[in-house]
């Protein structure tokens, strides 16, 4: 017996798979569950999240519904995976928001962005809100960059050390029997695996959305999506290099570098959310975990608006719509932060956690 | 539909598609009846992993040779001699292209993971399984521009002369109740799942059968065949019978209901007597050996007697063992008679002599003065919890079957090759497996069979 429902389901499926091994050259999971025979909760967590729900599983399953033996391995490591956010939340008192992740997502967006709209109303009169403002320095007529890099720094640091204590509970929870930190090795190959989508790749021809027919629109969105969220990163972390270490302000001409990285992440930010949550749409309700579609879409909502508002805001900087704009991307990129660590973001972390421990395994038994 | 098909492939499993796509390449327009709906297609060979194929070298997914002599030696011993030489040596030669074949059709091998079973150098394992093998071909013949229709059982076949006309269907497609085609392809497996048929040879004890795969091969195209004139082939009692386990569904269990743990305890019947040297054979003589000894058993029951020092020691199994403090325990959850069970057990117990265990040889432990004695890997059953597994026969396939030619054409009672009429996988196995099994023969059968098949049945109608 386990701690939920679900888990003692993944344990049933776990058995039957763990008798067959057909899917063995799937993914990574079949491998994993092969080293152990019985399967704590940690176990069946870990599992869950090395999961990349490619569906391949299904379909080649000769025991999935209307089978009696009714084997959804996609499904319930779906639902399994989403529950194991909750349960490794830090601090544990939030570990709610995961439920109504979609709601919660969208009121602390909505705060934000109405907070900063406001502040900079307050911080000087409604001429500076809706004034043109143009050259170095003009996102700083609307508020300070002392108080901008203060405020973000605070909810970054927040999301990190939330991330950290979250991920330090699912790693400990995992371990077991095998312990152990991680190795730069296993760090290395878990990078190579996570920033290829290897096992998203339904043992080679793509992934399994709609129907029985695969392919590779889920792998190029999540992509485009994934690089797009560095690249901006990127184009923050050179600003702020500029910004300290060569005293230039923002906002920068279109051909400089965090203007190209951030246009560049932009982009994919757009384009890749847009096409996940198509691919969403889309896909096989068996495949689906129903319960975490709030959270999924939430996220990506988050993603989109992040990307938007920056497109919007680089279009249309040296208009009166400036300052607006810098209001609401500033709101949902705050937004996106407090929250990374009570929604979809963590799927990430997580997943590259298990990768690391694989991989780690895997060098172990060799 | 309603028009006349060049060739018409009744069944959905592998030897069908192959047969549909190699017609289709061929040039001929193809029709598909399979008689199950469109999650049960393809049979049993949904539930296969591997095939046997020859080959002169490793590659990435074998280690290698494995040449064609040995693969005839290999039949030559399952069979022990009873195979018809030209036809298995035939589909011994065409296995070897087979294996670039397949993987054009879309199926994809996994690389070899030297995991759980001694086959990586004369078998190649479908990457995902039987099922995702199944979904490339499907896709490949759709994409092709062959026909599928599910839920097309045939009811009745019209033939004339040995000349196929048309094919009668259970429930009307497109308003036809009859298909007409020009050739005939024969591809919808044996009648492992036809339990009364099975009676026939087997008499009552058929009805504690387990079918390991699809309940739709229940022969009745074969019967057909074979009451039109089609010429015989094979013993019907003969076929792939393993022991599986008793709480397995009465069919389509699969591969997951199968137990490998027989060298590791032993094995008695429902008067908790043993029967058989559990010892005899390694793997996978021992694995196919075991079913129809369960079968020969009063009430076709058996259990797997093993203890607690060895559970980790085989696959892991879709059911728990049964477990027992102590012997009596164990006895009384068997339904078995406690004293017979501890003296059964104590009397192994002490015939069994020091040797040094190996299951992967022959190795020097035996017991001495009992019958039947257990001549190697016999070691005490004397670690508590005691466990069983309680087993029954599971019928794989079946080996009776229509005669062919190496064009894979039916051979009628006369002698005389049909004039259109073509066969292909389980139906026909017979002709290469007179009885016994080695490991992915049914795949290679079908695949080879079926491409044969497939080109000929096209070449036919193009004609
Ligand atoms: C559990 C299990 C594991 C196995 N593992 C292996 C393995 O690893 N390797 C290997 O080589 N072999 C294996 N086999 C054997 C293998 O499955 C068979 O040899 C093979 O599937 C035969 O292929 P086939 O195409 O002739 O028949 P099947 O795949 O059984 O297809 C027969 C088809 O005919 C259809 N049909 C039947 N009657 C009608 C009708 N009247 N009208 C229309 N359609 C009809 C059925 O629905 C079915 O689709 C295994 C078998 C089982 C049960
Ligand atoms: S998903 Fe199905 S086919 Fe794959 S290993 Fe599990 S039981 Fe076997
Ligand atoms: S990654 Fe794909 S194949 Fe692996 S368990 Fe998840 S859905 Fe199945």
């Amino acid at each position: 017996m386990h701690g939920t429902r679900i888990l003692d389901e993944a344990d049933r499926l776990m058995t039957v798979c763990n008798s067959c091994r057909y899917c063995e050259g799937l993914c990574a999971v079949f491998p994993a569950m092969e080293m152990r025979r019985a399967f704590s909760d940690g176990d069946l967590n870990y599992l869950a999240n090395l999961c990349h729900s490619c569906g391949a599983c299904y379909v080649d399953c000769q025991f999935s519904p209307p089978h009696e033996f009714n084997v959804n391995l996609p499904k319930t490591l779906a639902v399994a995976r989403a529950e194991s956010y909750a349960a490794y939340a830090w601090p544990q008192v939030l570990s709610g928001a995961f439920a109504r992740n979609g709601l919660v997502i969208s009121i602390v967006a909505a705060l934000s962005m109405a907070a900063f709209i406001l502040g900079f109303a307050a911080l000087s009169d409604r001429g500076v809100l809706f004034g043109v403002h143009t050259g170095p320095g003009a996102f700083y007529k609307l508020m300070p960059h002392q108080a901008m890099a203060a405020l973000f720094s605070a909810a970054f640091l927040y999301a990190i050390l939330a991330l950290i204590m979250s991920v330090r509970a699912f790693w400990r929870d995992i371990g077991t029997p095998i312990g152990g930190r991680a190795d730069g090795v296993s760090i290395f190959q878990a990078i190579r695996d996570a920033g290829e989508l290897r096992y998203l790749h339904g043992g080679g021809v793509g992934c399994y959305d709609e129907d029985d027919k695969p392919t590779d629109r889920r792998k190029l969105f999540h992509h485009l999506t994934f690089y797009g969220f560095l690249l901006c990163f990127a184009a923050t972390s050179v600003a702020t290099l500029y910004h300290y270490l060569l005293g230039r302000e923002a906002p920068y001409p279109w051909w400089d570098l965090p203007v190209v990285l951030g246009t560049l992440g932009g982009i994919g930010l757009i384009v890749g959310p847009i096409g996940l949550f198509l691919a969403k749409m889309r896909r096989d309700p068996a495949l689906l975990d129903e319960s975490s579609y709030g959270m999924d879409v939430g996220f990506i909502a988050m993603l989109l608006l992040t990307g938007l508002t920056g497109m919007l805001l680089l279009i249309l900087r040296e208009t009166a719509a400036m300052g607006p704009l810098l209001a609401l991307h500033l709101g949902a990129v705050f937004a996106l932060f407090i929250t990374m660590p009570y929604g979809k973001f963590v799927h990430g972390i997580y997943r590259f956690a298990a990768l690391v421990r694989y991989a780690q395994e895997r060098r172990t038994a060799a | 539909m309603g028009s006349k098909y060049d060739v018409l492939v009744i069944g959905g499993g592998n030897a069908a598609l192959c047969a549909a796509i190699s017609a289709r390449r061929g040039g001929a327009s193809v029709l598909v009846l399979e008689g199950a709906p469109k999650f049960y297609r393809g049979g049993n060979t949904r539930h296969t992993r591997n095939m046997r194929c020859a080959h002169d070298a490793a590659t990435e997914i074998l280690t290698g040779p494995y040449t064609e002599d040995e693969f005839w030696e290999d039949l030559l011993r399952v069979t022990s001699g009873q195979t018809d030489e030209v036809l298995a040596r035939h589909m011994i030669r065409e296995s070897k292209d087979i294996l670039n074949w397949i993987v054009e059709q879309g199926v994809r091998w996994q690389p070899s993971l030297g995991g759980t079973l001694s086959l990586g150098r004369t078998n190649s394992f479908f990457l995902g399984g039987g099922r995702a093998m199944l979904n490339a071909l499907y896709l490949t013949a759709e994409r092709l521009g062959v026909d599928v229709v599910y839920d097309a059982e045939v009811t009745d076949l019209v033939i004339e002369d040995g000349m196929f006309l048309a094919a009668r269907l259970k429930r009307p497609i497109n308003g036809e109740t009859e298909i007409r085609a020009t050739s005939l392809v024969a591809a919808a497996g044996g009648f492992e799942a036809n339990i009364e048929w099975l009676k026939q040879y087997w008499g009552e004890a058929a009805d504690n059968f387990l079918i390991r795969g699809t309940p739709y091969n229940r022969g009745s195209i074969l019967k057909m065949l074979l009451d039109k004139g089609v010429q015989e082939v094979g013993d019907p009692t003969q076929c792939h019978a393993v022991a599986i386990d008793a709480r397995a569904p009465k069919f389509d269990g699969g591969i997951i209901t199968r137990h490998d743990s027989v060298v590791f305890g032993i094995v008695v019947n429902k008067h908790a007597q043993r029967f058989y040297d559990e010892g005899e054979d390694i793997w996978p003589k021992r694995y196919a050996i075991w079913g129809r000894l369960v079968a020969a058993q009063p009430d076709q029951i058996a259990y797997i007697i093993f203890d607690s020092t060895v559970v980790n020691s085989f696959m892991p199994t879709l059911f728990p063992p049964i477990a027992g403090q102590t012997i009596a325990e164990l006895a009384g959850k068997l339904a078995l008679d406690p004293a017979a069970l501890e003296k059964t057990i104590t009397e192994f117990n002490a015939a069994v002599r020091p040797g040094t265990f190996d299951h992967t040889i022959l190795d020097d432990c035996v017991t001495e003065g009992i019958t039947p004695p257990k001549t190697h890997w016999a070691r005490k059953i004397e670690t508590p919890p005691y466990l069983a597994y309680p087993v029954r026969p599971g019928i794989t396939f079946t080996y009776l079957g229509t005669r062919v030619t190496k064009e894979a054409r039916m051979l009628m009672a006369d002698g005389k090759p049909s004039a259109n009429m073509f066969a292909a996988g389980e139906i026909m196995a017979g002709n290469v497996l007179g009885k016994g099994y080695a490991a992915g023969m049914g795949m290679t059968i079908g695949s080879v069979f079926g491409r044969i098949a497939g080109r000929e049945a096209a070449k036919h109608a193009r004609n």
